[in-house]
């Protein structure tokens, strides 16, 4: 049961942290200014909401490991976040589109998490819900705002939903952790969450003039640590200081 | 009855020397128009293209802590640049052209951020002496003569003490770490140092606009007193953390103030001139930004017009 909120909670944390950190690569190659700005806003709500996960998958862990040594000592195959998460930047549909994805799924699941008997996970779940909102609606307007733009923007907007589609089922795919922490009321219902998912998806598109993607290959594995070849170099890169100076505080 | 020019001139200077602030429908002679548009601008540009040498360390910052304070470090200084650019807009040229003067190298920014950033070290002697020499020049700017700069000064201010702070935090913790932290914190201060000095520019002696800033109040205080500020705060503050500041003609004078070895000024004036090493490389990245987001921008524009 330990094992498994620890895990639950670990995989909310990490994909805060990865998308946090796809976002942040983003910081000052904005189309234009604002939007620079709006775009590190998302990639710091993500992060302080990957803090308070981990803080908190640590105190459930009690191994001795903070929150720094759970995002900074893992290997890649100890990661669980959603393959979406760590998809690289590509172009700026791109990167719209991969945070409509998520903040569609994140705002339906920390709306039923706020309701998760285990108080320390609602607690985080509401106050992450209130970011996520402002995220999802911002997202939902640049589908709109790209989809209904120039026939470029819709074009690249439609070709990213294509490039990206495969790797939304696997948000809805539980596992025995998800099973079990749901009997006791504590995790989110998936299936549920992928009814909301999908007409909230299908609304947006309808009004964006673009249209859902037929489904193909489902890309899978994350929750046993498997994933695309993009996640080890993300983790190279963030690590590098903490493993090559294993002594040093910074 | 109209005015003529010579009265303007002198109700003008007359409002300057009270201290009263010039607003954007005011009378303003064309050259103190003309300097402050290149003054505010290069102000803006320097913002913008200075979020470059700290992103560059976004992806590798050694702790959450780290990283959420760099994020957010680098995101004060584009906010800053919207200030500014706005403050600019409102001498009558739009942000699109001062990004095309940019781009065409027309328009110039500080020098310092044509410096690369080698390693952790670096994000704080950034914020230690980058930012805390741009907080010695934007405190004397709160009191310039034309009110939308000074206002945007006012509010840059407060968040540019917060980045000296959170500056001299890393470097403190890089000074009193390993010995490998150690010898990171005083690399960064060997790099750092000397274009810190120059960010002040030239002596008083050799500086084209500062007479003439000087009396219509753009600028309140000369060059070389603000660099000579930041001197005096700096160096205790490095021997605090027992780092040695690269000049081995630095010295205490009886009045407390220390008197420095020369700037190198060929080098300052090559930097400025387009050859530093980081010049062409943070032109291009801002250029392609800005370039692989038109289609983006034109969306926004097609889609407000629907
Ligand atoms: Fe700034
Ligand atoms: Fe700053």
């Amino acid at each position: 049961m330990k094992n498994k909120l620890f895990k639950y909670t670990l995989r909310l944390g990490d994909n805060a942290l990865i998308l946090g950190h796809r976002l942040s690569e983003n910081c000052s190659k904005g189309p234009y200014l604002e939007e620079d700005i709006s775009i590190t806003n998302t990639a710091l709500d993500l992060l302080g909401q990957a803090e308070a996960f981990y803080k908190y998958a640590a105190q459930v862990e009690d191994a001795g490991r903070t929150e720094d040594d759970l995002a900074y000592k893992r290997p890649e195959n100890e990661f669980y976040n959603l393959q979406l998460t760590e998809q690289p930047n590509g172009n700026f549909a791109h990167i719209q589109v991969r945070q409509f994805f998520i903040d569609a799924f994140n705002y339906y699941l920390f709306s039923q998490l706020k309701e998760s008997k285990d108080p320390t996970l609602a607690a985080i779940a509401a106050k992450s819900l209130k970011e996520v909102t402002y995220h999802l609606r911002r997202s939902s307007e640049w589908m709109i705002r790209l989809g209904k733009g120039t026939p470029e923007s819709n074009q690249k907007t439609q070709q990213a939903l294509e490039d990206l589609w495969q790797f939304t089922h696997e948000m809805f795919v539980a596992d025995e952790v998800d099973e079990t922490l749901l009997k006791e009321g504590i995790a989110a219902d998936l299936h549920k969450l992928k009814e909301h998912w999908d007409a909230k998806v299908n609304e947006i598109l309808e009004q964006a003039n673009l249209q859902r993607p037929e489904d193909g290959y489902h890309a899978t594995g994350s929750k046993k640590g498997y994933h695309t070849e993009y996640l080890g170099y993300i983790l190279a890169e963030m690590q590098y200081l903490p493993r090559a100076y294993p002594d040093a505080k910074w | 009855m109209k005015k003529n020019t010579e009265q303007l001139e002198l109700e003008f200077q007359e409002k300057i020397d009270n201290e009263i602030k010039i607003e954007p429908k005011d009378w303003m002679p064309d050259a103190y128009r003309k300097n402050l548009i290149r003054q505010i601008s290069q102000h803006a540009h320097s913002e913008v293209i200075g979020m470059q040498p700290e992103g560059n360390w976004i992806t590798r910052a050694p702790s959450l802590r780290a990283k959420k304070i760099l994020l957010a470090k680098i995101q004060d200084e584009g906010g800053h640049g919207l200030y500014l650019y706005s403050a600019a807009e409102t001498l009558g040229v739009s942000r699109d052209t001062f990004l095309q003067w940019l781009h065409q190298g027309k328009a110039k920014y500080s020098s310092i951020f044509n410096y690369p950033t080698l390693n952790w070290a670096d994000m704080g002697a950034i914020g230690w002496l980058v930012d805390g020499a741009a907080i010695v020049n934007q405190v004397s700017l709160q009191k310039t003569s034309y009110g939308p700069y000074s206002r945007a000064m006012v509010r840059i201010c407060k968040e540019e003490s917060f980045h000296q702070r959170q500056g001299y935090e890393i470097m403190t913790k890089m000074a009193r770490g390993t010995k490998e932290q150690k010898q990171m914190a005083q690399d960064a201060l060997n790099r750092f140092w000397w274009p810190a000095l120059m960010m002040f520019g030239p002596h008083d002696s050799d500086s084209a606009h500062s007479s003439q800033s000087l009396k219509w109040k753009i600028k309140r205080e000369s060059n070389d007193t603000l660099r000579q500020r930041f001197i005096d705060k700096t160096v205790p503050q490095a021997e605090l953390i027992g780092l040695t500041v690269p000049d081995p003609d630095l010295e205490l004078q009886p009045n407390g103030s220390y008197k420095t070895g020369e700037i190198n000024w060929d080098e300052f004036w090559n930097v400025v001139k387009g050859n530093g090493p980081c010049n062409k490389q943070r032109l291009a990245h801002h250029k392609k930004a800005h370039d692989e987001g038109r289609w983006v921008r034109e969306a926004c524009l097609a889609f407000a017009e629907h």
